[in-house]
Protein backbone atom coordinates (compact mmCIF):
# COMPACT_ATOMS: atom_id res chain seq x y z
CA UNK A 1 0.00 0.00 0.00
CA UNK A 2 1.36 3.42 -0.80
CA UNK A 3 1.70 5.80 1.32
CA UNK A 4 -0.55 8.79 0.57
CA UNK A 5 0.65 12.63 0.47
CA UNK A 6 4.66 11.31 0.84
CA UNK A 7 5.21 12.82 -2.35
CA UNK A 8 2.35 15.00 -3.88
CA UNK A 9 0.64 17.66 -1.38
CA UNK A 10 -2.63 16.88 0.08
CA UNK A 11 -5.35 19.50 -1.15
CA UNK A 12 -5.94 21.29 2.05
CA UNK A 13 -2.34 22.12 3.12
CA UNK A 14 -0.92 21.89 -0.09
CA UNK A 15 2.50 20.15 1.22
CA UNK A 16 3.46 16.95 1.25
CA UNK A 17 2.93 15.17 5.09
CA UNK A 18 7.12 15.26 5.31
CA UNK A 19 7.29 18.89 5.21
CA UNK A 20 4.48 19.54 7.57
CA UNK A 21 6.39 16.82 10.07
CA UNK A 22 9.62 18.64 10.27
CA UNK A 23 8.20 22.18 10.14
CA UNK A 24 6.52 20.56 13.15
CA UNK A 25 9.92 19.11 14.42
CA UNK A 26 11.61 22.41 14.17
CA UNK A 27 8.84 24.30 16.45
CA UNK A 28 9.89 21.70 19.19
CA UNK A 29 12.88 22.53 18.68
CA UNK A 30 12.72 26.48 18.97
CA UNK A 31 10.69 25.32 22.40
CA UNK A 32 14.38 22.98 23.35
CA UNK A 33 17.04 25.81 22.51
CA UNK A 34 14.39 28.78 23.80
CA UNK A 35 14.06 27.22 27.33
CA UNK A 36 18.12 26.68 27.45
CA UNK A 37 18.39 30.38 26.04
CA UNK A 38 15.85 31.56 29.06
CA UNK A 39 18.29 29.34 31.32
CA UNK A 40 21.53 31.41 29.86
CA UNK A 41 19.27 34.71 30.54
CA UNK A 42 18.83 33.99 33.80
CA UNK A 43 22.34 32.49 34.31
CA UNK A 44 23.94 35.14 32.76
CA UNK A 45 21.76 38.51 34.69
CA UNK A 46 22.48 36.72 37.92
CA UNK A 47 26.00 36.05 37.77
CA UNK A 48 28.43 38.07 39.81
CA UNK A 49 31.28 38.06 36.65
CA UNK A 50 30.92 36.41 33.09
CA UNK A 51 33.62 35.88 30.91
CA UNK A 52 34.16 38.24 28.25
CA UNK A 53 35.98 37.23 25.20
CA UNK A 54 37.19 33.85 27.10
CA UNK A 55 36.83 31.29 24.18
CA UNK A 56 39.04 32.15 20.68
CA UNK A 57 36.74 34.00 19.28
CA UNK A 58 38.59 33.29 15.53
CA UNK A 59 37.95 29.55 15.95
CA UNK A 60 34.26 30.69 16.58
CA UNK A 61 34.02 32.89 13.55
CA UNK A 62 35.54 30.43 11.61
CA UNK A 63 32.70 27.72 12.85
CA UNK A 64 30.33 30.21 11.98
CA UNK A 65 31.34 30.83 8.28
CA UNK A 66 31.89 27.11 8.09
CA UNK A 67 28.26 26.42 8.51
CA UNK A 68 26.87 29.08 6.47
CA UNK A 69 29.02 27.35 3.54
CA UNK A 70 27.41 24.06 4.34
CA UNK A 71 23.61 25.82 4.43
CA UNK A 72 24.71 27.43 1.18
CA UNK A 73 25.88 23.75 -0.42
CA UNK A 74 22.58 22.81 0.70
CA UNK A 75 20.28 25.00 -0.66
CA UNK A 76 22.34 24.44 -3.58
CA UNK A 77 22.08 20.94 -4.13
CA UNK A 78 18.52 21.18 -3.40
CA UNK A 79 18.02 23.52 -6.26
CA UNK A 80 20.88 20.80 -8.44
CA UNK A 81 17.82 18.66 -8.21
CA UNK A 82 15.10 20.73 -8.98
CA UNK A 83 17.12 20.92 -12.77
CA UNK A 84 17.84 17.25 -12.63
CA UNK A 85 21.71 17.87 -12.27
CA UNK A 86 22.30 14.90 -10.04
CA UNK A 87 25.91 15.13 -10.23
CA UNK A 88 26.17 18.58 -9.40
CA UNK A 89 23.69 17.67 -6.28
CA UNK A 90 26.37 14.98 -5.08
CA UNK A 91 29.50 17.68 -5.08
CA UNK A 92 27.44 20.36 -3.51
CA UNK A 93 26.38 17.86 -0.92
CA UNK A 94 29.73 15.94 -0.25
CA UNK A 95 31.12 19.51 0.53
CA UNK A 96 28.40 20.02 3.30
CA UNK A 97 29.22 16.61 4.88
CA UNK A 98 33.18 17.89 4.81
CA UNK A 99 32.08 21.30 6.24
CA UNK A 100 30.23 19.32 9.24
CA UNK A 101 33.15 17.14 9.59
CA UNK A 102 35.05 20.51 9.73
CA UNK A 103 32.97 21.80 12.18
CA UNK A 104 33.01 19.12 14.69
CA UNK A 105 36.85 19.11 14.24
CA UNK A 106 37.40 22.86 15.46
CA UNK A 107 34.40 22.09 18.28
CA UNK A 108 36.75 19.36 19.24
CA UNK A 109 39.72 21.16 19.79
CA UNK A 110 38.13 23.86 21.53
CA UNK A 111 36.40 21.13 23.90
CA UNK A 112 40.02 19.78 24.37
CA UNK A 113 42.00 23.08 24.94
CA UNK A 114 39.43 23.79 27.76
CA UNK A 115 39.85 20.59 28.99
CA UNK A 116 43.35 21.04 29.74
CA UNK A 117 42.88 25.06 30.77
CA UNK A 118 42.99 25.30 34.28
CA UNK A 119 42.95 27.68 37.57
CA UNK A 120 44.83 27.17 40.11
CA UNK A 121 45.10 28.40 43.82
CA UNK A 122 47.95 28.35 45.64
CA UNK A 123 47.94 27.95 49.81
CA UNK A 124 49.00 31.42 49.60
CA UNK A 125 46.10 32.53 47.96
CA UNK A 126 47.99 33.18 44.64
CA UNK A 127 45.88 32.98 41.67
CA UNK A 128 47.51 30.66 38.03
CA UNK A 129 45.56 30.65 34.84
CA UNK A 130 47.10 28.30 32.65
CA UNK A 131 47.05 25.50 29.56
CA UNK A 132 48.48 21.82 31.19
CA UNK A 133 51.56 20.91 29.60
CA UNK A 134 51.30 17.63 30.95
CA UNK A 135 54.73 16.36 29.32
CA UNK A 136 56.48 18.10 31.76
CA UNK A 137 54.07 17.57 34.30
CA UNK A 138 54.95 14.89 37.06
CA UNK A 139 51.98 15.16 39.30
CA UNK A 140 49.81 12.00 38.55
CA UNK A 141 47.01 13.96 36.50
CA UNK A 142 43.79 12.51 34.30
CA UNK A 143 42.04 15.59 32.24
CA UNK A 144 38.71 14.12 32.90
CA UNK A 145 39.51 13.98 36.52
CA UNK A 146 37.45 16.65 38.19
CA UNK A 147 38.22 18.16 40.92
CA UNK A 148 42.17 16.98 40.62
CA UNK A 149 42.62 18.94 44.16
CA UNK A 150 40.49 20.64 46.56
CA UNK A 151 41.44 21.97 49.92
CA UNK A 152 44.92 20.44 49.04
CA UNK A 153 44.51 17.16 49.08
CA UNK A 154 46.33 16.04 46.12
CA UNK A 155 45.59 13.02 43.91
CA UNK A 156 46.86 9.09 45.14
CA UNK A 157 50.17 8.51 44.15
CA UNK A 158 51.62 12.13 44.46
CA UNK A 159 55.52 12.62 45.35
CA UNK A 160 56.10 15.50 47.56
CA UNK A 161 59.00 16.82 44.63
CA UNK A 162 55.92 16.48 42.07
CA UNK A 163 54.91 19.45 40.34
CA UNK A 164 52.66 20.97 37.77
CA UNK A 165 53.34 22.97 34.82
CA UNK A 166 51.34 25.35 32.99
CA UNK A 167 51.29 27.76 29.95
CA UNK A 168 49.77 30.81 31.81
CA UNK A 169 49.44 33.60 33.57
CA UNK A 170 48.86 35.46 37.20
CA UNK A 171 45.45 36.70 37.16
CA UNK A 172 45.89 39.90 39.43
CA UNK A 173 41.90 39.47 40.92
CA UNK A 174 39.29 36.36 40.82
CA UNK A 175 37.21 38.51 38.55
CA UNK A 176 40.12 38.79 35.53
CA UNK A 177 40.64 34.95 35.64
CA UNK A 178 37.74 34.50 33.05
CA UNK A 179 38.40 38.13 31.48
CA UNK A 180 41.99 38.57 30.83
CA UNK A 181 43.02 41.93 29.79
CA UNK A 182 43.47 41.90 25.61
CA UNK A 183 47.37 41.01 24.87
CA UNK A 184 48.27 39.85 28.44
CA UNK A 185 51.49 37.52 28.19
CA UNK A 186 51.68 33.73 29.33
CA UNK A 187 54.78 32.10 30.76
CA UNK A 188 56.03 28.61 31.85
CA UNK A 189 54.85 28.55 35.23
CA UNK A 190 56.39 25.73 37.21
CA UNK A 191 53.95 25.01 40.69
CA UNK A 192 55.38 22.31 43.53
CA UNK A 193 52.39 20.39 43.72
CA UNK A 194 52.28 20.19 47.34
CA UNK A 195 51.48 24.40 47.25
CA UNK A 196 48.59 24.14 45.53
CA UNK A 197 44.96 24.33 47.06
CA UNK A 198 42.56 24.28 44.62
CA UNK A 199 43.04 23.19 41.18
CA UNK A 200 40.14 22.61 38.58
CA UNK A 201 39.95 22.32 34.51
CA UNK A 202 37.39 24.76 32.78
CA UNK A 203 34.86 21.94 32.16
CA UNK A 204 31.25 21.76 32.61
CA UNK A 205 31.38 21.65 36.42
CA UNK A 206 33.79 24.65 36.62
CA UNK A 207 31.14 27.43 36.56
CA UNK A 208 27.65 28.24 35.56
CA UNK A 209 29.29 30.20 32.48
CA UNK A 210 31.22 26.61 31.36
CA UNK A 211 28.11 24.64 32.29
CA UNK A 212 25.78 26.66 30.05
CA UNK A 213 28.48 27.12 27.54
CA UNK A 214 29.20 23.15 27.21
CA UNK A 215 25.09 22.76 27.22
CA UNK A 216 24.39 24.72 24.11
CA UNK A 217 27.39 23.80 22.35
CA UNK A 218 26.80 20.11 23.06
CA UNK A 219 23.31 19.71 22.20
CA UNK A 220 23.99 21.94 19.33
CA UNK A 221 27.33 19.19 18.28
CA UNK A 222 24.35 16.68 18.66
CA UNK A 223 22.35 18.32 16.26
CA UNK A 224 25.15 18.42 13.56
CA UNK A 225 26.30 15.01 13.79
CA UNK A 226 22.55 13.70 13.59
CA UNK A 227 21.84 16.56 10.51
CA UNK A 228 25.01 15.49 8.87
CA UNK A 229 24.18 11.45 9.32
CA UNK A 230 20.85 12.17 7.69
CA UNK A 231 22.56 14.18 4.71
CA UNK A 232 24.88 11.55 4.36
CA UNK A 233 22.23 8.45 3.91
CA UNK A 234 20.43 10.32 1.76
CA UNK A 235 23.62 11.31 -0.37
CA UNK A 236 25.19 7.79 -0.19
CA UNK A 237 23.19 4.34 0.44
CA UNK A 238 19.62 5.85 -0.56
CA UNK A 239 20.94 7.94 -3.34
CA UNK A 240 19.16 5.00 -5.73
CA UNK A 241 15.71 6.40 -4.66
CA UNK A 242 16.63 9.03 -7.10
CA UNK A 243 16.04 6.75 -9.93
CA UNK A 244 13.12 4.97 -8.79
CA UNK A 245 11.40 8.44 -7.75
CA UNK A 246 13.06 11.39 -8.55
CA UNK A 247 10.19 13.36 -6.74
CA UNK A 248 10.79 11.70 -3.92
CA UNK A 249 13.99 12.01 -3.58
CA UNK A 250 14.09 15.77 -3.88
CA UNK A 251 11.69 15.90 -1.24
CA UNK A 252 14.35 13.80 1.16
CA UNK A 253 16.67 16.33 0.65
CA UNK A 254 14.80 19.16 1.10
CA UNK A 255 13.70 17.87 4.28
CA UNK A 256 17.18 16.88 5.56
CA UNK A 257 18.11 20.92 4.47
CA UNK A 258 15.11 22.33 6.26
CA UNK A 259 17.04 20.86 9.40
CA UNK A 260 20.27 21.46 8.67
CA UNK A 261 18.96 25.61 8.40
CA UNK A 262 17.33 25.22 11.53
CA UNK A 263 21.56 24.02 12.80
CA UNK A 264 22.50 26.77 11.04
CA UNK A 265 20.14 29.49 12.24
CA UNK A 266 20.70 28.22 16.25
CA UNK A 267 24.75 28.60 15.68
CA UNK A 268 24.16 32.03 14.37
CA UNK A 269 22.34 33.19 18.21
CA UNK A 270 24.80 30.92 20.20
CA UNK A 271 27.89 32.48 18.49
CA UNK A 272 27.76 36.25 19.66
CA UNK A 273 26.02 35.02 23.01
CA UNK A 274 28.80 32.77 24.05
CA UNK A 275 31.96 34.27 22.25
CA UNK A 276 31.37 37.56 21.71
CA UNK A 277 29.18 39.22 24.78
CA UNK B 1 14.59 9.24 -17.63
CA UNK B 2 14.84 11.97 -19.67
CA UNK B 3 16.75 14.48 -17.66
CA UNK B 4 15.22 17.56 -19.17
CA UNK B 5 11.62 15.99 -18.13
CA UNK B 6 12.51 15.38 -14.94
CA UNK B 7 13.94 17.79 -13.96
CA UNK B 8 10.60 20.01 -14.83
CA UNK B 9 8.41 17.99 -13.47
CA UNK B 10 10.30 17.99 -10.27
CA UNK B 11 10.67 21.57 -10.24
CA UNK B 12 6.96 22.00 -11.02
CA UNK B 13 6.10 19.97 -8.30
CA UNK B 14 6.26 22.46 -5.42
CA UNK B 15 4.83 25.67 -8.36
CA UNK B 16 8.58 26.27 -9.35
CA UNK B 17 9.80 26.05 -13.19
CA UNK B 18 13.39 25.42 -13.60
CA UNK B 19 14.22 29.17 -14.98
CA UNK B 20 13.21 30.56 -11.35
CA UNK B 21 15.30 27.85 -9.70
CA UNK B 22 17.96 28.96 -11.56
CA UNK B 23 17.44 32.72 -10.64
CA UNK B 24 17.22 31.55 -7.06
CA UNK B 25 20.98 30.45 -7.88
CA UNK B 26 22.02 33.45 -7.46
CA UNK B 27 20.29 34.71 -4.64
CA UNK B 28 21.34 31.37 -2.73
CA UNK B 29 25.07 32.91 -3.38
CA UNK B 30 24.40 36.65 -2.67
CA UNK B 31 22.50 36.20 0.96
CA UNK B 32 25.60 33.26 1.73
CA UNK B 33 28.06 36.18 1.16
CA UNK B 34 25.61 38.77 3.04
CA UNK B 35 25.63 35.87 5.88
CA UNK B 36 29.59 35.88 5.67
CA UNK B 37 29.78 39.84 6.17
CA UNK B 38 27.07 39.58 8.81
CA UNK B 39 29.53 37.48 11.00
CA UNK B 40 32.55 39.24 10.16
CA UNK B 41 30.61 42.68 11.14
CA UNK B 42 29.10 40.95 14.45
CA UNK B 43 33.01 40.12 15.44
CA UNK B 44 34.33 43.65 14.42
CA UNK B 45 30.71 45.47 16.26
CA UNK B 46 31.75 43.28 19.74
CA UNK B 47 35.64 45.09 19.63
CA UNK B 48 34.10 48.01 19.60
CA UNK B 49 32.67 49.99 23.20
CA UNK B 50 30.26 51.48 22.13
CA UNK B 51 29.90 52.97 25.96
CA UNK B 52 27.77 50.55 27.56
CA UNK B 53 27.50 47.15 27.70
CA UNK B 54 23.65 46.42 26.78
CA UNK B 55 24.55 48.77 23.46
CA UNK B 56 26.61 45.75 22.31
CA UNK B 57 24.29 43.23 23.79
CA UNK B 58 21.50 44.89 21.43
CA UNK B 59 24.15 45.48 18.25
CA UNK B 60 25.21 41.75 18.28
CA UNK B 61 21.63 40.47 18.85
CA UNK B 62 20.36 42.59 15.44
CA UNK B 63 22.86 41.50 13.72
CA UNK B 64 22.57 37.78 13.87
CA UNK B 65 18.72 38.41 13.85
CA UNK B 66 18.78 39.69 10.59
CA UNK B 67 20.84 36.68 9.71
CA UNK B 68 18.66 34.67 10.80
CA UNK B 69 15.85 36.41 8.86
CA UNK B 70 18.14 35.78 5.93
CA UNK B 71 18.62 31.65 6.85
CA UNK B 72 14.63 31.15 7.49
CA UNK B 73 13.46 33.71 4.99
CA UNK B 74 15.52 32.56 2.11
CA UNK B 75 16.97 29.34 2.71
CA UNK B 76 13.99 27.57 4.21
CA UNK B 77 11.97 29.71 2.21
CA UNK B 78 9.74 31.12 4.55
CA UNK B 79 9.21 34.22 2.47
CA UNK B 80 7.43 31.79 -0.34
CA UNK B 81 5.51 28.97 2.25
CA UNK B 82 2.00 27.74 2.85
CA UNK B 83 -0.41 29.15 5.28
CA UNK B 84 0.04 25.61 7.13
CA UNK B 85 3.71 27.09 8.30
CA UNK B 86 3.00 30.26 9.18
CA UNK B 87 0.36 29.05 11.71
CA UNK B 88 2.62 26.20 12.97
CA UNK B 89 5.38 28.95 13.46
CA UNK B 90 2.90 31.51 15.03
CA UNK B 91 1.89 29.18 17.61
CA UNK B 92 5.38 28.95 18.37
CA UNK B 93 6.46 32.49 18.71
CA UNK B 94 3.50 32.48 21.10
CA UNK B 95 4.95 29.98 23.30
CA UNK B 96 8.40 31.04 23.08
CA UNK B 97 7.10 34.79 23.76
CA UNK B 98 5.89 33.74 26.97
CA UNK B 99 8.68 31.57 28.15
CA UNK B 100 10.89 34.49 27.74
CA UNK B 101 8.38 36.68 29.07
CA UNK B 102 7.89 34.23 32.15
CA UNK B 103 12.08 34.27 32.07
CA UNK B 104 12.13 38.12 32.76
CA UNK B 105 8.82 38.19 35.07
CA UNK B 106 10.78 35.42 37.46
CA UNK B 107 13.58 37.79 37.40
CA UNK B 108 11.69 40.88 38.30
CA UNK B 109 9.74 39.35 40.94
CA UNK B 110 11.71 36.56 42.56
CA UNK B 111 14.55 36.60 44.48
CA UNK B 112 17.91 37.37 43.10
CA UNK B 113 20.77 34.59 43.80
CA UNK B 114 24.24 35.66 42.97
CA UNK B 115 25.76 32.64 41.43
CA UNK B 116 29.26 31.85 40.44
Amino acid sequence: MEIPYAVKPRPDTGLYNAKVGIWLFLASEVMLFGALFCSYILLRVNAIDWPHHWLNIWLGMTNTIVLILSSVTVVLSWSELKMGRFKRYKFYQAITILCAVAFMCIKSYEYHDKFIHYQVILKDGTVVDGHLQKPETTMPVSWIEQPVIVDGRLPKGTKDTDTVVLDGWYPPTQAEVMNPPLGHEEKKIEIPANKIKFMENYGPWHSTYTAIYFTLTGLHALHVIAGAIVIFAIWGPLAKVWEEDPERYTNRVEVSGLFWHFVDLVWIFLFPVLYLL
Amino acid sequence: MNQTQSAAQIAHADGHSVEEVKKHVRQYLIIGAALIAGTILTVWASLINFGSKEINIVVALVIASAKGFLVVGFFMHLLSEKKMIYSVLATTVFFFAALLYLTLWSMAHGSIVQIR
